[in-house]
């Protein structure tokens, strides 16, 4: 799960990490007594949104409101802005950098540190960047901010705030399932305060039934991704053309590679999992027909899946959406000569492995 | 002989009376495996498939000296599961459960490797050890005994995999699905250690994805092995950003690319498939 910078923000003040002032709007009115000198910026849940004229800077309510007419209503990504946040401008007179990651080779937490922030972290040379893992089990101790503060080489009254700051983002790490808190810059002011200058929080989806609060936020899914979202199906569109079926992530990532090694391009997928309800079949169809694919390929390796019931989902949705879309099937599984019949009756182009139906495929895409 | 399970395994079930747990023990004991045991917290006293059922993992292991275990709870008490599972004394558990938040295994795994437990998964198929036992989800028919070993962060590539190898009469020791969770049990190393310490495995398979470092990583380690490693990549054509069905298979930061990891192992001189199928061509042209 993503936030909004905005709700990010929220969440930082619960945990007492310092966050500049700001208002919401989702109208420019909306805007009665915002901080000034502010900065208006969108919200959005995906990058380069200063690059895309989504950050303006004002100095009165007019001039904020202004800004708020301008970005609201702007698409970002694939994404239309609804709602602005107007943040008190900032003296800034340091830029730090902060974040809390998961290092998967490590199996453990990783607080990042830097004294040099404000740019991509990837571009912080390794000698200027604090790395430090954190054995789950016993948490952040104390002696590890110490050493932190030591190793800052910041004035001492800074880099106890910024141990501080450390602190309370793993509580927040840790008791919001977070998978990433990335402060960027963390900002040291004129007057000596650190707060979070940018917030950025990612949550872990499979958490959600622990966070029920979160289960309303917007998400950057596409409308029918939302709605398959809504259905408990995998469904993730991408640039191609071809639509693809198949159970398992790893069969469904494989079948996109195999269909672009020839020669053409997925479209949308939608991973089925380990269901053969033909219910759950048809439901899989109808979104992925939503999508309008040029051609689509059913790729089932089930061990227990039972091939004739898949067969009888897609036939059941083929008919009920009447459409013309003509549809490439590779199913192995229990009663799997039973399945071939069904698709064969229904008019579908039955294969027998990856490779042969990746290509046949592509040739139907190319003959329509 | 094999890796992790062999004729010496005695298997728990932790949620055995669930739909799930239930189906799967027919087609563990179906595949040889000596299932003695099944956990379900108030189902005590019950059978599954003439397995007795016990409240709790203590019980079952007192009564039927089980040393291995795998986990069919839901997500949610999965954790509890597992943990009550090492206190039991099992040596080896394999966790079949998807969608355990990942906070709950970078707890887990440190606890259970600190108590000299081997955890598989989770998110995974589980292990099969071709002939002799199995301990999870992984079909029974597609394996052959013989002298491959296979890894995987896959599950029903795996089968298509195993399938063709099967098809081509090159028989497997063990086939490990170790997850597709961005904190797993046993990672690509770890398996291929055991399978370099095996002396009845003449070679591996490994089946990587997006995301992560673990094939780079597998690759460094594949040099300094005696047998050989193949290896398939899934995701060449996955966008960044985008979860590909596996919390763990994403692409962030430029990091976790196919590209990546394809050349790490030609770097390291193992050869990658580019079709799953393509996998038993490799194995025969280096004999």
């Amino acid at each position: 799960m993503k936030f909004y910078e905005y709700k990010a923000h929220d969440i930082f003040r619960r945990y007492g990490i310092p966050v500049p002032h700001g208002v919401l709007a989702a109208k420019p009115e909306d805007f009665v007594e915002p901080p000034l000198p502010c900065a208006v910026k969108a919200q959005v849940l995906v990058g380069g949104r200063g690059k895309a004229g989504g950050i303006r800077f004002a100095k009165t309510v007019e001039q904020a409101r202004d800004a708020a007419r301008a970005i609201l209503g702007m698409t970002i990504g694939s994404y239309t802005v609804k709602l602005v946040y107007a943040q008190e401008r900032l003296e800034i007179a340091q830029e730090l950098y902060l974040s809390l990651t998961i290092d998967r080779s490590a199996r453990a937490p990783l607080l990042l540190v830097s004294a040099r922030g404000g740019i991509e972290i990837e571009s912080v040379p390794e000698d200027k960047l604090l790395r430090i893992r954190i054995p789950p089990l016993v948490g952040l101790q104390p002696f590890v901010l110490r050493a932190l503060e030591k190793r800052l080489a910041l004035p001492k009254d800074v880099a106890a705030q910024v141990s501080d700051i450390a602190r309370r983002a793993y509580d927040l790490f840790k008791g919001e399932d977070a998978e990433l808190v990335e402060i960027n810059p963390l900002a040291v002011l004129k007057d000596g305060r650190v707060v979070a200058g940018d917030a950025k929080l990612v949550v872990d989806d499979n958490a959600e039934y622990r966070h029920p609060e979160y289960a309303e936020l917007d998400q950057d899914r596409t409308p029918l991704e939302e709605e398959a979202h809504d259905k408990g199906i995998t469904f993730i569109q991408l640039d191609g053309d071809i639509g693809v079926i198949a159970n398992g992530a790893g069969l469904t990532m494989a079948t996109l590679d195999v269909l672009s090694l020839k020669g053409g391009r997925g479209g949308a997928f939608l991973d089925l999992g380990g269901t053969d309800d033909p219910e759950k079949v048809k439901q899989a169809f109808e979104i992925l027909l939503k999508a309008e694919p040029s051609v689509i390929f059913l790729n089932i390796f089930g061990g227990i899946t039972k091939a004739d019931t898949v067969a009888i989902g897609a036939e059941e949705a083929l008919k009920a959406f009447g459409t013309k879309v003509p549809v490439v099937a590779r199913i192995k599984g229990v009663n799997e000569q039973r399945a071939k019949e069904i698709l064969a009756d229904a008019g579908m182009h039955s294969v027998e492995d990856l490779e042969d139906g990746a290509e046949l495929a592509v040739k139907l895409r190319g003959a329509r | 002989m094999s890796v992790l399970l062999d004729a010496s395994t005695r298997l728990m079930v932790q949620g055995i009376t669930g739909h799930q747990g239930q189906f799967h023990t027919r087609a563990m004991l179906d595949f040889g495996t000596k299932v003695v045991a099944g956990v379900t917290p108030g189902k005590g006293g019950t059978d599954v498939h003439a397995v007795p059922v016990f409240d709790s993992c203590e019980e079952a292991v007192s009564a039927t000296g089980a040393n291995a275990s795998v986990v069919f709870v839901p997500a949610p008490y999965a954790k509890d599961a597992a943990i009550e599972a090492v206190e039991s004394g099992v040596k080896l558990l394999a966790i079949i459960t998807e969608r355990i938040p990942v906070h709950d295994c970078l707890d887990l795994m440190p606890y259970a490797r600190a108590r000299g437990v081997t955890v598989i998964g989770p998110n995974c198929p589980g292990i099969a050890t071709a002939g002799v036992a199995k301990a999870g989800i992984l079909p029974n028919h597609i394996f052959a005994p013989g002298p491959w070993g296979v890894i995987s962060r896959s599950g029903t590539l795996t089968y298509e995999i195993v399938d063709a190898m099967t098809r081509a009469g090159l028989g497997q020791t063990t086939c490990v699905g170790i997850g597709g969770d961005p904190i797993n049990g046993t990672n690509m190393v770890e398996a291929l250690s055991l399978f370099e310490r095996d002396p009845e495995t003449k070679g591996v398979v490994l089946v990587g994805e997006i995301g992560g470092t673990s094939e780079e990583e597998a690759a460094r380690f594949a040099r300094t092995m005696s047998k050989p490693v193949f290896a398939y990549v899934a995701g060449r054509t996955a966008p960044p950003g985008k979860r590909m069905g596996h919390a763990g298979a994403i692409i962030q930061r430029g990091m976790g690319t196919a590209e990546s990891k394809v050349k790490a192992f030609a770097d390291a001189g193992v050869p990658v498939a580019r079709y799953p199928r393509e996998i038993p061509d490799l194995i025969r042209d280096s004999q």
